[in-house]
């Protein structure tokens, strides 16, 4: 019973830092944090954080279980940004849930 | 209230005439948000749930934090390098040291170096370190800070004052879900020998958003 409460309770990690990855390019209604302007662009995970509970479940009073892996996902700002004027080793990092993100290379 | 401004100053000291008609106040009328902040504050009162005493003290806590608390964490890890091996491996425990509790998020704290630059932002919201800096300074919830740190931050920096050398990576954060972050300055020159309580006047707020540098000794 613990043991499945315990599985159930996060969604298994599929990405370790290092791990080329990208974000899914999909506009779905509701409280979603996951910028408008990082979908659907390639970044390589640097942190795994650990599962939290689903903000886009919280958000409408429920419990958000499973908890949905974090990452910590860095972007070349060049990547990003056409236009981009600073220097091309610039960078964003961006923490984005699991089941946003799709191994890179995967293409839609 | 807002009376035109070329009436004759009869009780005034001509010698400071306002230029400008004061801004109008805005505290007579509640927008939506205000309304339901205020009726379901109320019920939760009139059922018992929450005290005005408590949240009293809620808000005396929140008002008593501010960024002193930031920059002793800062000093603090540039004196002693265990402590700033474990601020930056987990911050969230790390600040247990000073009492504070992150509550349900967590502190990632991140290192300006000779190589890197770190700024932080929170496009979504207004997503900030409040258990170490207290309330965010309105420039940070603005739309302009927000829309362009992401995607010119070199230019904001200026505007803030703050010229990153070309060579040096400048690195955004986006705060946009559990974390909250502070950034570690580099420590200023000419500082060689300082104790935590002589550097800590030198960490600004801004210096731990990361659109300063912590101030040079005079």
């Amino acid at each position: 019973m613990t043991g499945r409460a315990a599985a159930n309770a996060s969604v298994p990690a599929r990405f370790k830092p290092g791990d080329a990855v990208t974000v899914r390019r999909a506009y779905p209604p509701g409280h979603i944090r996951t910028p408008w302007y990082i979908r659907g662009h390639r970044g390589t995970v640097v942190h795994a954080l650990g599962a939290f509970a689903n903000p886009e479940e919280l958000a409408y009073a429920r419990p958000g279980l499973p908890a949905q892996p974090l990452y910590r996902v860095r972007f070349r700002q060049r990547d990003v940004w056409p236009d981009y004027a600073g220097n091309p080793a610039d960078t964003l990092d961006v923490e984005i849930f699991q089941h946003w993100l799709e191994p890179a290379g995967r293409e839609r | 209230m807002s009376e035109p401004h070329d009436h004759v100053h009869d009780h005034h000291d001509h010698a400071h005439p306002h230029r400008h008609p004061p801004r109008p106040d805005t505290d007579d009328t509640l927008g939506h948000f205000q309304v339901m902040e205020i009726a379901v504050r109320e019920l939760l009162i009139a059922k018992g749930i929450i005290t005005p005493a408590e949240i009293q003290g809620t808000i005396e806590a929140m008002d008593a934090r501010g960024e002193a608390l930031g920059a002793k964490i800062v000093a603090r890890a540039w004196t002693d390098p265990a402590f700033k091996a474990r601020l930056i491996a987990d911050g969230t425990q790390a600040v247990h040291d000073f009492g504070i509790d992150m509550g349900t998020t967590r502190l990632f704290v991140v290192e300006n170096t000779p190589s890197v630059h770190n700024v932080v932002v929170c496009t979504l919201c207004s997503c900030y370190p409040r258990m170490v800096l207290g309330m965010p300074p309105d420039w940070y919830k603005s739309r302009n800070y927000r829309s362009r740190t992401v995607h010119e931050p070199r230019v904001v920096l200026k505007e803030f004052g703050t010229i990153v050398p070309a060579d040096k990576e400048v690195r955004v954060h986006d705060s946009t879900a559990d974390m909250r972050y502070l950034v570690l300055p580099e420590r200023p020159a000419g500082t060689e020998g300082w104790r935590a309580e002589q550097l800590a006047p030198l960490v600004s707020r801004d210096a731990m958003i990361g659109v300063a540098l912590a101030r040079t000794p005079a």
